[in-house]
C-alpha cells in the first residue's frame, strides 16, 4: 500500500543567531493509510516543527527544503491557495492546549461550521455539526453547539477540537501533544477516543508526543527524533522493546517504571512531622450582588512523615495537593487542623511571627516552575544564600556554604556568579534545590519538582533528590501528578481527590494493590502500562 | 541581546534621545545665550523670522527664540517633576493594594477607579484655576490626574509577583517583608513602571502646554503653550508665533515618546524570554 | 437576570461617582480664594462689610460647613447648581444650553477616531514591517506628539486662511448661506476642522493600540487553529484576530472618554465652538467658579455615560464577561 504521507529529506532552517542552523535536517518518514505513527522526542527535537511543516503552518521566515508528498503531490510546491484547500479537509490538526487553541469567544458550533462553510460545503440546518459532537462523545450536542470554550471542561474542549478536525473526514490527522495539558484520567479518555475514531474511519494519524507512555499506548510505528534528526524508526514493539540507537535506549531508560520498588521501611527513622485533620476552604469574594462560591480545597487530611522517608501526594489538578503543601510550609493559612514538628511545642499552624522564623528553616520547599522560582535579577549566590543571611550567618561563611551546596547538587561553584537565565531548566531546578537545602531543613516539600522537565533531565533530578534524601536523612513530601514518578521515588503514597486523602499507605500496596476505586481509576489511566511496564 | 544593544538598535529611539539631549541643552543654555528676561520687549513688534531675531518677535516685541529657550526649562521641569510625584503616589498605592490584597485592595482600587473616571483635563483646569496658576499648582494638578494608571499597573505587577515562586521561596527562607518588597518585588515590577513613566513625561508636557494655552500657566515663567495662546489673536498675520513654539512642544514630546518606545522594545524581550520553546 | 445585575451594579457605580464629584466640587469651592461675595463686591466696587454679609446670607455662606454641604448636595440632586457669579443666570441652564454643541463635537470626534484609528491599525498589522505599516506608524507617532490646540491652529492656517476651503470659527455662518444644500451643510462644514483637531490624536492612539493588539493576537494558538482549518486569510484576520483584538480597544476607548471631554475644552477654545468647553474657558477668564464647577459636573456625567456605553458594548462583544469569568 502506498504511503499517504511521505517526507523526503525534510529540512527546516532556523533564523540566524539560533543555537543551531537547522531545527530539522535530513528527515525522511512515511505514514501509511490507517496507521498511527508516533513522533517522539524531547523539547527542541524538532518534532512539533515537522508537524507544522506538513500542515504549512510554520512561522514565516523559516526556510523549508526537501519534499512533503501528500496523496501523491509534493505540497511544498503547491501554491498557498491549494494548500489551504488541503488544510482542514484532507489533513487536520489538533493541538496541546485546547483552551488556547479554540477561539475564545466564538460558539463551538460556529467554530465547527466554519470548516464546512469555507471548504464550500456549508452545513445547512446544522445537523452535521450535531452528528460530529455526538461522535466524539460529547453529552447534549445541542447545548455544546451553543456553548463557548470557557463553559466547557478541559476534556470537553479537546473533544470539540477533535470534532472540528474530523469535520471533513481528513485522511491524515496530526495531533501535537494532544493530551499533555490534560489530567491523567481525561488523557485516558481522549486517547481511547482517538483509538475509536481511528478504528472507525481508517485514517492515518501522526501523533507528536514526549510521553513514552502515550507512545506505548497508541503507536503502530515509532519515529524517535533528537536535535532535529531522526535517530530511529520502526514498529512500536521493536523500538520500545529492542531500541537500536543509543539515544533511544537512554530515553527509554529515563522513563520511570510503574513497578514495585524494594521496601526500605527498616532504614527509616522516627516521625518528624505529623499532620492531623488539616482543612482549607476557598471562597470567592462575594460582592453586593455576587454570591460567594466555596470550594473545599483540603478536607481532613492527616498523615505522618518519618526521617528519611518520602511520602508521595498524588492526585489530579484541583485535588488540593499543592494547597496542602503550601499549608505545611505556612505559605497559606489553614482553616483547621494541627501540624506537629519534632521538638517544637504546639501546633505549627498556630505559631506566630517570632516563634515561626526559627521553625521555618526546618521545613523548606522545592518549587515546580524552574523559571518562576528564581528571581531573574539576582545572582545565583544571592539566591542560594538569602536564607543564610536572613538567619544571621555572616556573608563570608554564607558564600562558602553556597559553593558547597552547588557542588552538592552537581553544579560548578563558578555558577554562583551568574544569573538564572544563563541556565537550563534542569540546572535551575538544581539551584532551587540548593536554596532549599541551605538552611539544613529536616523536611523537604517538593511540589511537582520535575513536571516541567524533559524526561532525561527529570531522571537526573529525581536521582539527585533521592541521593540527597538518603545522605541527609531528609523527610520528603513529594507532590506529583505522575504515578510513575511516585512509584520510583516514594516509600508511601497518599492519593488525593477533591481535597480528600482517599487512600494512604506503602507504595507497593497503594499502587499495586489499590483498594479505593479512584486509585484504581488513576492507575488504569496511566498510558502504556500494558506494553511498557508489562502490567 | 543586552539592553544597550537593544536600544542602540532602534534608530527612532536614538534620534529621540539626540533631540531630547538637545532640548536639555537648550534649557541649560537659556540663561547664557539669552541672559535677559524673555518677557522683555527687545525690538519692534511682529518682526518676521530672520534678521536680528531668528524666530521673529511677538506683538510686544519680545524675542521668540529667547522664549523657546527659556520655555524649555518650564516644559522639562513640569514634565519630570509632576511625573515623579504621580509615579511615587501611584506606586505606593498600587504596591500596597497589590501586596496586601483583600479589603485594602478593594478600597484603594475603587478610589483609583473613581479618579480615572473623572475627566482629567477638566479637573486639572479646575485645580489650577482655583489654586491660582503657578508651577506648584500645575505640578500638583498634573500629578493628581495622572497617577491612577500607575497605581493600576503597579498593583497588577505586585499582585502577580506576590505569588511568584521566587517570592514564596524568599518568605520560606525567612527574608523580612520589607526586604522582600524592596529586593524581590520592586526590581521586577520596575521595568513596566519606568516605561510608563517615560511616556507620562510626554503627556505631562502636553498637558502643561494646554493649561498654559488656556492662560493657566505660571505668570512668572514663560512657556511654549503660553506663547501660542497669547499669539492666537494675531496668528493669521504672524504664523511664526504659533509655529515655532508648537514645533518645540511637538519635537520634545515626540522625542520622549521615541525614547519610551525604545525602552519598551529593549526591556520587554528580556522579560519575556521564558518558556518559548515550540 | 445577569443583565439586570449588571444594570444595577452600574447604577450604584454611577451614583457613587457622581456623588463623589459633587462632594469634590464642594471642597473645591471652599478652596477657591474669596467667595461669591468678595467677587461680586470687587465687581461692584462696594466692599463694605454690610454688603458682604448680605450677599453671604443670600448665598447661604454663613451657615455651618456641613449644612452647606448638605444644601449643596441637595441642590445638585434637584439640578439646582446655583447661579453664575457674573450673569446671575442659573448655571444649569447655561450648561444645558451649550451641551448639545459639545456632544456633537465629541461624538463626531469619537466616531471618527473609532472608525479610522482601528482601520489604520488593522492595515498596519496586516502589512507589518512593510511601507504601509511604516507610514501609518510614523503618522500615528507624529499625531500622538502634537498638542491639540496646535493641530487646530495649523489646520486653520492651512484649510481656512491659505486654501479658504473651510470656515475657521464658530458653528454657523454669521450670514446664513443661500440655498438649501448650502444651509444644510453649514454646520457640518464648521464641524470638520474641530472634529479633525480633536479626533486625530485619538486616531493615532487607536491605530497604535490596534496594531499592537492585532500583532499580539495573531501569535496566539487559536489563530493557528483557524489556519489549520483551512480558512481563507481574510476570514482568519477578520473573525479570529480582529474580533479578539478589538476587546482591549473598547476597554481603552471607555477609559479615554474622560480625556476626550477634556480635549473638547481646548478644541472649542481654538474654534470658538459654542459648547461647554468654550463656556468653561470664559468662566475661567472671569473666575466664575460656580459655572466652572457645573461644567465639571456635566462633563463627569458625560464620561459616566460613555463608560456605560462602552461597558455595555464590551459585554456584547465578549460573552466571557457576563458569565463571571
Amino acid at each position: 500500500m502506498t504511503a499517504i504521507l511521505r517526507l523526503e529529506d525534510l529540512a527546516i532552517g532556523l533564523p540566524p543567531g539560533a543555537d543551531r542552523s537547522h531545527a530539522v535536517a535530513g528527515l525522511s518518514l512515511e505514514i501509511a493509510p490507517d496507521e498511527v505513527v508516533c513522533l517522539v522526542g524531547e523539547s527542541g527535537s524538532g518534532k512539533s516543527l515537522t508537524a507544522h511543516a506538513v500542515m504549512g503552518l510554520l512561522p514565516k521566515g523559516l526556510p523549508v527544503s526537501g519534499r512533503i508528498h501528500f496523496e501523491g503531490r509534493d505540497v511544498l510546491t503547491l501554491p498557498e491557495r491549494e494548500r489551504r484547500r488541503l488544510r482542514g479537509a484532507r489533513m487536520a490538526m489538533i493541538f496541546q492546549e485546547p483552551m488556547a487553541a479554540l477561539h475564545p469567544i466564538m460558539r463551538i458550533g460556529d467554530q465547527i461550521a466554519e470548516v464546512f462553510r469555507f471548504h464550500g460545503r456549508p452545513d445547512r440546518g446544522g445537523t452535521r455539526v450535531l452528528d460530529l459532537l455526538e461522535s466524539v462523545g460529547l453529552p447534549d450536542p445541542p447545548l455544546i453547539r451553543r456553548a463557548r470554550p470557557f463553559e466547557l471542561s478541559g476534556g470537553q474542549r479537546q473533544r470539540a477540537m477533535i470534532a472540528m478536525a474530523l469535520a471533513l473526514d481528513p485522511v491524515l490527522l496530526i495531533a501535537d501533544e494532544p493530551t499533555t495539558a490534560l489530567d491523567v484520567t481525561t488523557q485516558a479518555q481522549i486517547l481511547a477516543l482517538l483509538r475509536t475514531i481511528r478504528a472507525r474511519r481508517a485514517m492515518a494519524m501522526l501523533l507528536i508526543t514526549h510521553d513514552i507512555g502515550v507512545v506505548a499506548e497508541m503507536a503502530d510505528r515509532v519515529a524517535v527524533m533528537h536535535e532535529g534528526r531522526l535517530v530511529e524508526s520502526g514498529p512500536a514493539e521493536a523500538v520500545l522493546g529492542r531500541p537500536a540507537h543509543a539515544y533511544t535506549r537512554r530515553l527509554l531508560a529515563a522513563v520511570p517504571r510503574l513497578a514495585p520498588r524494594p521496601h526500605r521501611g527498616e532504614a527509616l527513622g522516627e516521625t518528624v512531622l505529623s499532620a492531623d485533620r488539616i482543612a482549607k476552604r476557598y471562597a470567592t469574594r462575594g460582592g453586593v450582588l455576587r454570591p460567594r462560591r466555596v470550594v473545599q480545597a483540603v478536607a481532613d487530611a492527616s498523615f505522618a512523615l518519618r526521617r528519611g522517608e518520602t511520602l508521595g501526594i498524588v492526585g489530579e489538578s484541583g485535588s488540593g495537593k499543592s494547597t496542602l503543601a503550601r499549608i505545611l510550609v505556612r505559605l497559606l493559612g489553614a482553616d483547621a487542623g494541627t501540624v506537629r514538628l519534632a521538638g517544637v511545642e504546639g501546633n505549627l499552624l498556630a505559631l506566630g511571627g517570632r516563634r515561626l522564623k526559627p521553625v521555618r528553616r526546618r521545613i523548606q520547599m522545592v518549587f515546580q516552575d524552574p523559571f518562576a522560582s528564581l528571581n531573574p535579577r539576582r545572582k545565583v549566590h544571592q539566591i542560594v544564600a538569602q536564607g543564610l543571611l536572613a538567619h544571621g550567618v555572616d556573608p563570608g561563611t554564607a558564600r562558602q556554604r553556597v559553593d558547597e551546596l552547588l557542588r552538592l547538587v552537581g553544579l560548578d561553584p563558578a555558577a554562583a556568579e551568574r544569573f538564572p537565565n544563563e541556565f537550563s531548566g534542569g540546572q535551575r531546578q538544581r539551584i532551587g534545590i540548593a536554596r532549599a537545602l541551605a538552611l539544613e531543613p529536616e523536611v523537604l516539600v517538593a511540589d511537582e519538582p520535575v513536571s516541567a522537565l524533559d524526561v532525561s533531565i527529570q531522571a537526573q533530578v529525581l536521582a539527585l533528590l533521592a541521593e540527597i534524601r538518603d545522605e541527609l536523612a531528609l523527610a520528603m513530601l513529594f507532590i506529583t501528578h505522575d504515578l510513575r514518578v511516585a512509584a520510583q521515588l516514594c516509600d508511601r503514597v497518599a492519593v488525593m481527590r477533591r481535597g480528600e486523602i482517599v487512600e494512604i499507605g506503602a507504595t507497593a500496596d497503594v499502587l499495586f494493590a489499590p483498594r479505593h476505586e479512584y486509585t484504581r481509576l488513576l492507575l488504569a489511566s496511566v498510558p502504556g502500562r500494558a506494553r511498557f511496564d508489562g502490567a | 541581546m543586552t539592553f544597550r544593544q537593544g536600544f542602540a538598535h532602534n534608530r527612532g529611539a536614538l534620534a529621540g534621545l539626540a533631540v531630547l539631549i538637545g532640548v536639555v541643552v537648550l534649557a541649560a543654555a537659556a540663561p547664557v545665550l539669552f541672559p535677559f528676561d524673555p518677557w522683555d520687549s527687545r525690538g519692534a513688534p511682529l518682526l518676521p523670522p530672520g534678521g536680528a531675531f531668528a524666530f521673529g518677535t511677538d506683538m510686544l516685541g519680545r524675542d521668540v527664540i529667547a522664549g523657546i529657550f527659556h520655555g524649555a526649562r518650564v516644559s522639562l521641569f513640569i514634565g519630570v517633576v509632576s511625573t515623579l510625584f504621580a509615579v511615587a503616589l501611584g506606586v505606593v498605592i498600587g504596591a500596597v493594594s497589590g501586596y496586601f490584597g483583600g479589603a485594602v485592595d478593594d478600597v484603594l482600587m475603587r478610589f483609583t477607579e473613581l479618579f480615572q473616571t473623572v475627566p482629567s483635563f477638566v479637573l486639572a483646569v479646575l485645580l489650577v484655576a482655583i489654586l491660582t496658576p503657578g508651577l506648584a499648582s500645575i505640578v500638583l494638578a498634573i500629578a493628581v490626574v495622572t497617577w491612577p494608571p500607575v497605581a493600576r499597573l503597579a498593583r497588577s505587577e505586585f499582585l502577580t509577583l506576590r505569588h511568584r515562586e521566587f517570592v514564596e521561596a524568599a518568605v520560606l527562607s525567612g527574608v523580612s517583608t520589607p526586604r522582600i518588597i524592596l529586593v524581590e518585588l520592586l526590581p521586577n515590577a520596575l521595568t513596566p513602571i519606568v516605561i510608563m513613566a517615560s511616556l507620562m513625561v510626554a503627556t505631562a508636557i502636553l498637558t502643561e502646554s494646554a493649561l498654559s494655552f488656556l492662560g493657566l500657566g505660571d505668570p512668572n515663567h514663560i512657556s511654549w503653550g503660553y506663547m501660542i495662546g497669547a499669539a492666537r489673536a494675531v496668528f493669521r498675520q504672524a504664523w511664526w508665533l504659533s509655529v515655532f513654539p508648537g514645533l518645540a512642544i511637538f519635537l520634545t514630546v515626540l522625542a520622549i515618546n521615541l525614547v519610551g518606545e525604545g525602552l519598551t522594545d529593549a526591556l520587554n524581550p528580556h522579560l519575556r524570554r521564558r518558556g518559548a520553546t515550540p | 437576570m445577569r443583565f439586570l445585575t449588571f444594570l444595577l451594579a452600574w447604577a450604584v457605580k454611577a451614583a457613587a461617582i457622581v456623588l463623589t464629584i459633587v462632594v469634590l466640587n464642594f471642597c473645591l469651592i471652599r478652596l477657591a480664594p474669596g467667595d461669591v461675595a468678595t467677587v461680586l463686591a470687587g465687581e461692584s466696587g462696594a466692599a463694605d462689610p454690610e454688603f458682604l454679609a448680605r450677599t453671604r446670607a443670600e448665598f447661604g455662606l454663613d451657615k455651618p460647613l456641613a449644612a452647606q454641604l448638605l444644601t449643596y448636595v441637595g441642590n445638585v440632586l434637584t439640578l439646582d447648581l446655583g447661579v453664575s457669579y457674573r450673569t446671575r443666570r442659573p448655571v444649569a441652564d447655561m450648561v444645558l444650553e451649550r451641551l448639545p454643541a459639545t456632544l456633537m463635537l465629541t461624538g463626531a470626534a469619537f466616531v471618527f477616531a473609532l472608525l479610522v484609528g482601528p482601520a489604520l491599525g488593522v492595515l498596519a498589522a496586516i502589512r507589518a514591517r512593510r511601507p504601509a505599516d511604516t507610514a501609518i506608524t510614523v503618522l500615528a507617532l507624529l499625531f500622538y506628539a502634537m498638542p491639540i490646540f496646535w493641530v487646530g491652529l495649523i489646520l486653520i492656517l492651512v484649510f481656512s486662511v491659505t486654501l479658504g476651503w473651510l470656515p475657521p470659527f464658530g458653528m454657523r455662518s454669521i450670514i446664513p448661506p443661500v440655498g438649501d444644500v448650502a444651509r444644510a451643510l453649514d454646520v457640518p462644514r464648521h464641524l470638520v476642522l474641530p472634529t479633525l483637531t480633536l479626533g486625530l490624536f485619538y486616531v493615532a492612539i487607536y491605530a497604535r493600540l490596534t496594531r499592537g493588539a492585532m500583532l499580539e493576537t495573531a501569535g496566539l494558538d487559536f489563530v493557528k487553529t483557524a489556519r489549520a482549518k483551512g480558512l481563507p486569510e481574510w476570514r482568519v484576520v477578520g473573525a479570529h484576530v480582529f474580533r479578539c483584538a478589538m476587546l482591549p480597544i473598547i476597554t481603552f476607548a471607555g477609559l479615554q472618554a474622560g480625556h476626550l471631554v477634556g480635549g473638547a475644552i481646548v478644541a472649542e477654545t481654538v474654534f470658538a465652538w459654542p459648547g461647554i468647553g468654550r463656556l468653561a474657558f470664559d468662566a475661567l477668564l472671569q473666575r466664575d467658579y460656580n459655572l466652572l464647577l457645573a461644567v465639571f459636573l456635566a462633563s463627569a456625567v458625560a464620561v459616566v455615560l460613555i463608560n456605560f456605553a462602552t461597558d455595555l458594548l464590551l459585554r456584547i462583544a465578549d460573552p466571557r464577561i457576563g458569565a463571571g469569568r
